[in-house]
């Protein structure tokens, strides 16, 4: 059982993921925006970090160059929740430093599978 | 695992979705009105952006396919390859209205696409450039009957810094089958010494051979992650791939069947997620804000120490505690009220959610009528309780309506009358005293006061020539069915009048009221309690029972001789107040309560009214005011006509409350009968 981030600004997406990983034994922890759970992450360790790409305050991406900044997430997964329309973000996502990425709309299945081909 | 439920996340989906088109609606009238704030076309997109993400993950295709559109439309404008106008600010409220409908459609559990939504659909397709008519991602699969695949994997050394694993790539192959390491080697870019290697770097390279028959795509996915953080060729196993590629029919048949299959189950998923849309829909909920928690937490905290000193006392208490007893229970009664303060609190949200409504409607009226409007809004910040604002729109709506309609003139007009061409039209709430008093104010004509007299006269409802004051003169048009020869406009023709208005008012326990003058303009003022939890009551005594009578209701109370009452034909009962022959209704008989007086001078008559209809309720006994927190006796026991509700008295006992509108029904026809 991982410890998990879960950062998106949709309630309920995050809600749907929060609980899909909580049901399957994770331990999760939520936040709003990129700034939030740099906050969060600070205070905590993670095994895996799921981020949403838009988002206000700071996105995903800008997110994840400040994780990769810090010496506790250099070498932690980090997936962004990606929609398929936007297949250059997923490259600028890669450019700064995410593991991979979980295409949306991804039903509670597909989320669990990823999360454990990541995880092993 | 068993299949996760959604359809809990579909309310919180479809509350969020408005709010984000709230956003959307806001920050398009910005840029409408000249703001070239890029941070307003970033809002724009995010908000579609979540919506549409929502509408699929929650299985909306209909609103997800439209909003998708919408996308990437903005997208072209995120990008600025598209320039904002006034057409496209338009097409996209469109868009806006659209998509609130096709909301409201998904959650009542109906499609939400209808030819409308379609059309709109088609005109924004038209306009995105280049549009890919939305490839469904299907592309054609490689056929891939091979015997396995040689793979050369080189890994920059960047790769683990990404969060990769060769490890992990190695254990999804070994998944698609049997994973054979040929060759392992170490790079040339790896330092010639141990202490030189840095251990977040990687330099190895791996020769490996899949065996089976395993689809090139499948192998594709593994590395899907890797694009750019190594080099790959995978190469199918010499030999059998040409053989493979002579029959691709097999290999192009299990691709075709997935979708099929794949789309099959989603079908009763949906239609469970109607039902519960549906059972939702009544039940709402509300977002607090964690400073309002924080001080209820802090108020609770101040509680507990107050008890805990009080019970210290109660413990070894002696009459020289006296004064400190005391002092402990003021100090009780100080945390309950802040704690009652905080708690109510929690339901209180802002007007603004309200008063965002406002710059778009004012925007479509002048259009439609030619007008020109400066919306002025203050105090968007004031609380009210969300019972009352969710009730509170619709009359404000129609006020608004009804003085950029009537109220306002056309810029020739008010040029001729020295003004300016745009009139002014100000939303203002504040608190008062224990109301919230909203105001509309225009700086427009002003009532109209022969049309207005002149309508009343055709109702019936003044008689010709009769002397009015102002006063009486604004109150006529909130007169049941008056309505003035301005309303034949499509706006207000929508069976809404004044009377209306001011009913929905009164249902929330304010009042409404206008004030004008001609060539000035006219302020509707609205008072609104601050919440519809607890009421002031009057504590009235009929029997062993109690009930509580709403303090705004009461006109007076008074002690009739047995001889003022009159006894009518079919059974009814009236005495005669202020000149007027009121309806005398017994509480103990309505309610069939015991041991109550029925002789009316033994006990006392309280004139209630709702509406302008006034009843006397004949009580044995005036007990006091108290403020009363009501509680719904529908969810504990059932609905009781005439009764509003219960409260728990201070004595610990339950009290009934007087459903005043309910009861003077009631009175009038027992007059009537």
């Amino acid at each position: 059982m991982a410890k998990i981030l879960a950062v998106d600004d949709s309630v309920s997406m995050r809600g749907m993921v929060a609980f899909t990983l909580r049901g399957a034994g994770h331990e999760v922890a939520e936040a709003e925006n990129g700034q939030l759970a740099l906050d969060v992450a600070r205070g905590s360790s993670f095994d895996l970090v799921l981020a949403d790409v838009n988002m206000p305050v700071m996105d995903g991406i800008a997110m994840v160059r400040e994780l990769r900044a810090m010496d506790a997430y250099k070498g932690v997964p980090i997936l962004m929740l990606t929609t398929e329309s936007h297949t250059e973000k997923k490259m600028e996502g890669k450019a700064a430093g995410a593991t991979g990425w979980l295409v949306k709309p991804f039903d509670p299945e597909q989320l669990l599978a990823t999360v454990k081909r990541v995880l092993g | 695992m068993g299949a996760v439920d959604l359809t809990q996340f579909h309310k919180t989906f479809f509350e969020e979705s408005l709010e984000g088109l709230d956003a959307m609606e806001t920050a398009l009238l910005a840029l409408d009105s000249g703001s070239t704030d890029h941070e307003l076309v970033h809002t724009i997109f995010r908000a579609a952006h979540s919506i549409k993400g929502g509408a699929a993950t929650f299985g909306f295709a209909d609103v997800a396919a439209f909003t998708h559109v919408a996308e990437s439309l903005l997208e072209e404008v995120r990008s600025e390859r598209r320039a904002v106008d006034g057409a496209l600010i338009d097409l996209l409220l469109r868009s806006v209205d659209c998509l609130r409908a096709m909301l409201a459609r998904s959650s009542s559990g109906q499609p939400a696409a209808d030819a409308g939504s379609e059309t709109l659909r088609g005109e924004l397709l038209r306009l995105v450039s280049g549009e890919a008519a939305a490839a469904p991602g299907a592309a054609a699969p490689q056929a891939a009957a091979v015997d396995g695949w040689d793979i050369r994997f080189v890994a920059l050394p960047h790769l683990l810094q990404t969060g990769n694993d060769p490890l992990r790539l190695f254990r999804e192959l070994e998944q698609l089958g049997r994973l054979e390491v040929r060759r392992a080697f170490v790079l040339d870019s790896a330092p010639a010494r141990l202490a030189e290697l840095d251990p977040s770097q990687c330099h190895l390279g791996w020769e490996l051979r899949l065996h089976g028959a395993i689809a090139r795509g499948d192998v594709d996915a593994v590395f899907d992650w890797l694009d750019g953080d190594c080099e790959l060729a995978i190469e199918a196993l010499s030999g059998q791939a040409r053989a493979a590629a002579a029959q691709p029919a097999p290999a192009a048949a299990p691709p075709a069947v997935a979708p099929a299959s794949a789309t099959a189950p989603a079908a009763p998923p949906a239609r469970e997620a109607t039902a519960s849309a549906t059972a939702s829909a009544e039940a709402s909920s509300i977002r607090v804000g964690i400073d309002k928690v924080d001080a209820l937490i802090n108020m609770m905290g101040e509680l507990v120490i107050t008890q805990s000193m009080l019970s210290d006392i109660g413990e070894h208490f002696d009459f020289t505690k006296l004064e400190r007893l005391r002092e402990g229970l003021a100090q009780l009664e100080r945390n309950t009220r802040e704690l009652q303060e905080s708690v109510m609190r929690i339901r209180m949200l802002p007007i603004g959610s309200v008063f965002n409504r406002f710059p778009r409607l004012v925007r479509d009226l002048e259009r439609k009528l030619g007008k020109q409007v400066r919306l002025e809004l203050h105090g968007e910040h004031t609380e009210l309780d969300k019972t009352v604002l969710e009730k509170i729109g619709d009359p404000l709506v129609h006020l608004v309506r009804n003085a950029i309609d009537h109220g306002l003139e056309t810029p020739e007009k008010r040029r001729a009358a020295g003004k300016p061409d745009a009139g002014t039209l100000t939303l203002d709430a504040h608190h008062e005293g224990g109301n919230i008093i909203v105001r509309i104010s225009d700086d427009g004509a002003g009532l109209n006061r022969a049309a207005i007299v002149g309508k009343a006269v055709e109702r019936g409802l003044v008689q010709p020539g009769q002397q009015l004051s102002d006063e009486e003169v604004a109150e006529l048009i909130f007169a049941p069915g008056f309505s003035t020869a301005a309303q034949a406009t499509d706006l207000s023709g929508r069976g809404v009048g004044m009377d209306v208005v001011r009913r929905n008012v009164r249902d929330l326990g304010g009042s409404v009221g206008v004030k004008s003058e001609a060539g000035k303009g006219s302020v509707f003022t609205i008072a609104l309690p601050l919440t519809l939890a607890i009421i002031d009551g009057l504590v009235t005594a009929v029997g062993e029972e109690r009930y509580i009578v709403p303090l705004t209701s009461i006109v007076e109370s008074l002690r009739l001789g047995a001889e003022a009452v009159r006894r009518i034909a079919g059974g009814g009962e009236v005495f005669q107040f202020r000149g007027d022959y009121l309806p005398l209704m017994r509480l103990h008989r309505a309610f069939a309560c015991a041991g109550a007086i029925t002789e009316v001078e033994r006990g006392i008559v309280v004139v209630i009214e709702d509406d302008g209809r006034r009843v006397g309720l004949l009580v044995d006994d005036l007990l006091g005011q108290q403020q009363a927190v009501i509680k719904s006796l529908e969810k504990h026991y059932q609905r009781v006509q005439g009764v509003s509700g219960a409260t728990i008295l201070s004595d610990g006992s339950v009290a009934l409350i007087v459903d005043v509108g309910g009861v003077v029904r009631l009175g009038q026809r027992s007059k009537a009968a």
